[in-house]
């Protein structure tokens, strides 16, 4: 038997054509990115290299610190509606007939392509014939905000559709984390006098902790990386004030080809989310087995 | 789940609560997930309203208001005139491919890292899952020089290499925790029994596993279906482009005309929900054991 399954060819066979797309096509370009950073390069000539130049020009870089600002606050927005999505979640595993129903529907949205998800809410975001405007219109409100080209909301309007397509996502996980939870503890709490309210915040809650600092992580990584939909709504504007970091690096690559200077951006993302992932592990890492259902 | 409905079965005699308060409290957690779900799927209905719908329609009837007659005309319109069609059958192709062989390479990898003894196993494994922090913007440059050097911007190799090795982790991912629970018994039946190893896994453990490898095959097809920004990156010519840059585009000609808008959104959109509707229970299932990918 031992012989057999340590047949050390077929463990070749099986193992290294993966292995080798896994290196040549995301670990050797996450080197390169970092190699790239450091060079003068359009992306068509030769490269010229140029050391930390490109890093501390960063340093100065208004419109890259205002994306890294965007990106943050959207980690601060996507983790605060953890809260929205954890309370539905208690809501719908109160044994409710039909919970399964609900938690299908909510997680339609999270299916569909951001792409389509941006063009649909380009249309409700529509400042005369979106239904978001005809239903405040309707309500009696009458300056009715132009949700996307008003500078100074229009990272809060983003906000909205990916609030829509991940809510089935996270109440999907806090849900199965919370139907885990053994029954017995809270019949024995409900014995002791325990309302719903209490159970749930002395009980339910403490109990999937795990849990939920893995929905904080991906959450705030998730967040850090977001592109396709700012990219499709807005692409970055208007004047920049619903850049992100992965939608400012896109920019200077591919619209002004400033590879270089892009790469340093790109390492940048990768550096700040390595960092967080490891900042939020190391922060909530009271015990160390990670779920992640 | 057998379990739980044991549990909650059980639990429930337990003290006995005034009737009507209950109800009603009931009725309001009912509400609250009603007012959701309603949230969820009102967008989605506006939009197949408005893509049966033409322009005059869309701007002077109310939202939620049916058309007059429906409109079919508008899906012919965008499916025959467009590129949409096209667009389409490289979706479809493409996700195909992409979507076999990354099942197939990730069975292996999962056989070997799970079943196999060698020494290097659980450091191939991690790097495999560390795979899974990494931002696809990160390697975008890179990949797009790579790709110009080897010649294959503009072809769909590109993508689905990169397909591939970026849904590795999480397809092996959501296999670990299936192929760890086979019981080791059958293997060593079949090994005593002069079975070769590849046979065992091609004819024993891969069929065992079927279940979690059509799961696999529907995470790996909603990603890929609803990829973005690789084809948006190395796709330039209309000959290979997938639906979801074909959608952006062409929603770009059409500005004005938002029941065309709305019949292209929908076409693309179609095959998800169709997957959805047929094996919602397999994709909730997927969804749950690859949400680190989030």
């Amino acid at each position: 038997m031992d012989k057999v399954m340590s047949n050390k060819t077929v463990i070749a066979l099986f193992v290294w054509p993966s292995l080798l797309l896994l290196v040549v096509l995301i670990y050797m370009p996450i080197v390169l990115t970092g190699y790239y950073g450091l060079m003068d390069w359009d992306g068509v000539g030769g490269m010229a290299f140029i050391g930390l130049a490109n890093y501390k020009e960063l340093l100065r870089d208004g419109l890259f610190w205002n994306s890294v600002k965007h990106s943050f606050l959207l980690a601060v927005f996507s983790t605060v509606s953890l809260l929205v999505y954890l309370l539905v979640a208690l809501v719908l595993s109160a044994r409710i007939r039909g919970a399964n129903v609900f938690r299908k529907i909510y997680l339609i949205p999270m299916l569909l392509s951001s792409v389509a998800i941006a063009q649909l809410w380009l249309k409700i975001f529509h400042p005369t014939n979106g239904i978001l405007n005809d239903a405040l219109a309707r309500l009696g409100v009458q300056d009715t905000p132009e949700w996307l080209s008003n500078p100074s909301i229009v990272l809060y309007a983003i906000f909205i559709p990916i609030l829509w397509q991940y809510a089935g996502f996270y109440i999907l996980i806090y849900y199965a984390a919370l139907k885990n939870v053994p029954a017995d503890l809270i019949e024995a709490a409900r014995i002791d006098g325990a309302g719903p309210w209490r159970v749930a915040v002395s009980i339910r809650i403490p109990l999937i902790a795990e849990v939920i600092k893995v929905t904080v992580v991906l959450a705030i990584v998730g967040s850090l990386k977001y592109f396709d939909l700012i990219y499709v709504m807005t692409g970055g504007g208007p004047n920049g004030a619903s850049e992100v970091m992965a939608s400012y690096m896109y920019r200077k690559a591919f619209r002004e080809y400033d590879f270089g200077y892009a790469s340093a951006v790109g390492f940048c993302l990768l550096l700040i989310c390595l960092i967080m992932t490891w900042l939020i592990r190391k922060a909530t890492a009271a015990k160390d087995n990670v779920q992640y259902s | 789940m057998n379990g739980e409905t044991i549990l909650t079965q059980r639990a429930k005699p337990g003290v006995r609560r005034n009737k009507l308060p209950e109800r009603m409290g009931y009725g309001l957690l009912y509400a609250v997930l009603t007012a959701v779900a309603v949230l969820q799927v009102l967008p989605l209905l506006w939009l197949l309203l408005f893509s049966l719908k033409n322009s005059q329609e869309v701007f002077q009837l109310a939202p939620f208001a049916l058309p007059e007659k429906l409109r079919w005309e508008n899906y012919e319109k965008v499916w025959t005139q467009g590129q949409i069609s096209r667009y389409f059958m490289n979706s479809v192709w493409i996700t195909a491919v992409a979507v076999a062989v990354t099942v197939a390479l990730a069975s292996l990898v999962t056989f070997a890292v799970t079943r196999m003894r060698w020494k290097l196993r659980s450091f191939t494994l991690g790097l495999f899952m560390v795979g899974l922090m990494i931002p696809v913007h990160s390697t975008l440059i890179p990949l797009f020089s790579l790709f110009t050097k080897l010649q294959l911007i503009n072809h769909p190799l590109s993508l689905i290499l990169s397909y591939i090795a970026f849904n590795l982790p999480i397809t092996i991912m959501i296999m670990l925790g299936f192929y760890y629970s086979l019981p080791r018994e059958v293997e060593e039946a079949a090994v005593m029994d002069g079975c070769s190893v590849y046979r065992l896994f091609a004819s024993i453990t891969l069929p065992m596993t079927s279940s979690v490898v059509t799961t696999a095959v529907i995470i790996n097809m909603i990603y890929n279906w609803n990829e973005f920004i690789f084809v948006n990156t190395f796709i330039s010519s209309d000959k290979y482009k997938t639906l979801t840059v074909g959608v952006q585009n062409f929603v770009g000609q059409y500005t004005t005309d938002w029941g065309a808008i709305g019949a292209t959104l929908m076409i693309s959109i179609l095959p998800i929900l169709l997957a959805f509707i047929l094996l919602s229970n397999r994709i909730v299932e997927g969804i749950a054991a690859g949400s680190v990918k989030g």
